[in-house]
């Protein structure tokens, strides 16, 4: 057993990163794929921090920096949920691979 | 199940041999923090891994938790306690009941196996794989500037409040007019349509 060091934590947040990678690229409900869009930008954060951690500034940039990603992410999910919506409406499904009325 | 236990295998075979070096340099005995760490990071992964394959939407979202929890859980091991506590707050408090919301207004919660379809899985486990083999490539081998031993920061919440009022000002107000815009902008889109 070792003392976790950066690259300890740069892994967790690569390995969460992939994982968010998959469920965008894989997942057809819209709101699954959100989920995977919140997972990466969390794994975002966990280096930021991280980095912040081992590489100390006396202004926390990192932790600053992860903040106003948070706030971002917020946004985002509450945008994002919004157009779920929306879409749920127009076309009753949520389905990514259903709402191509444009296409026709 | 065997899907996370292939990506699992992958990860022991090509992460953990780059791990040799660093467990040279830093080999000590194992302190109980140590532990915790990894318990910590299994716990985020684990559930990292059921949000990308879990097949009931819900399950997804209650592993989502969990995976928050533990990223929480790895801010405050990072002694970053305030940017846990926000974590906590709004994405637990907030994005995770938006989006179980979300889940309960639109998908047929009846019918559990067909709430949260895949395609396309073999390309995307393969994408998986060769993240998790760059980025764990270029974690352990890039020498980072880093020092383990750096004092905590004594007063997080002090500085970030001095650091948003001084040197961050404009990003600050611009991220209140963001939010903002974010609140008008959610209520036009979701909103039922009055036709005359």
């Amino acid at each position: 057993m070792l003392a976790p060091g950066l690259p300890h934590f740069l892994i967790v947040g690569a390995v969460l990163f992939a994982f968010g990678t998959y469920t965008v690229v894989t997942r057809t409900n819209a709101v699954g794929i959100l989920m995977g869009v919140e997972l990466i930008l969390n794994a975002a954060n966990v280096n930021f921090v991280a980095f912040n951690r081992f590489n100390p500034s006396p202004l926390l940039t990192g932790q600053v920096f992860s903040i106003f990603v948070i706030v971002l992410a917020a946004a985002e999910a509450a945008v994002a949920l919004a157009i779920v919506l929306a879409i749920f409406m127009t076309a009753k499904t949520i389905d990514a691979t259903q709402a191509d009325t444009l296409k026709e | 199940m065997v899907v996370v236990a292939f990506v699992f295998w992958i990860f022991v075979k090509e992460v953990l041999p780059g791990l040799a070096p660093v467990a040279t340099q830093g080999a000590e005995l194992a302190r109980p923090s140590d532990l915790l760490f990894y318990v910590i990071a299994a716990v985020s992964i684990v559930s990292g891994a059921g949000v990308a394959f879990s097949r009931s939407i819900i399950y997804a979202a209650l592993s989502l938790l969990g995976a928050l929890l533990g990223i929480g859980a790895l801010f405050i091991f990072l002694s970053a306690d305030y940017v846990a506590v926000s974590q906590l707050l709004i994405y637990i408090g907030g994005v995770l009941v938006l989006i179980l919301f979300a889940v309960m207004l639109t998908s047929k919660i009846g019918d559990k196996s067909h709430t949260n379809p895949s395609i396309g899985v073999l390309p995307g486990i393969g994408l998986t794989v060769a993240l998790i083999a760059v980025l764990g490539y270029v974690a352990t081998k890039t020498p980072w500037i880093s020092n383990p031993n750096a004092p905590n920061p004594a007063q997080t919440a002090r500085t970030i409040g001095d650091v948003f009022l001084k040197e961050y000002l404009l990003p600050f107000e611009v991220s209140s007019l963001v939010l903002l815009a974010t609140l008008i902008g959610a209520v036009v889109v979701a909103r039922k349509e009055i036709k005359e």
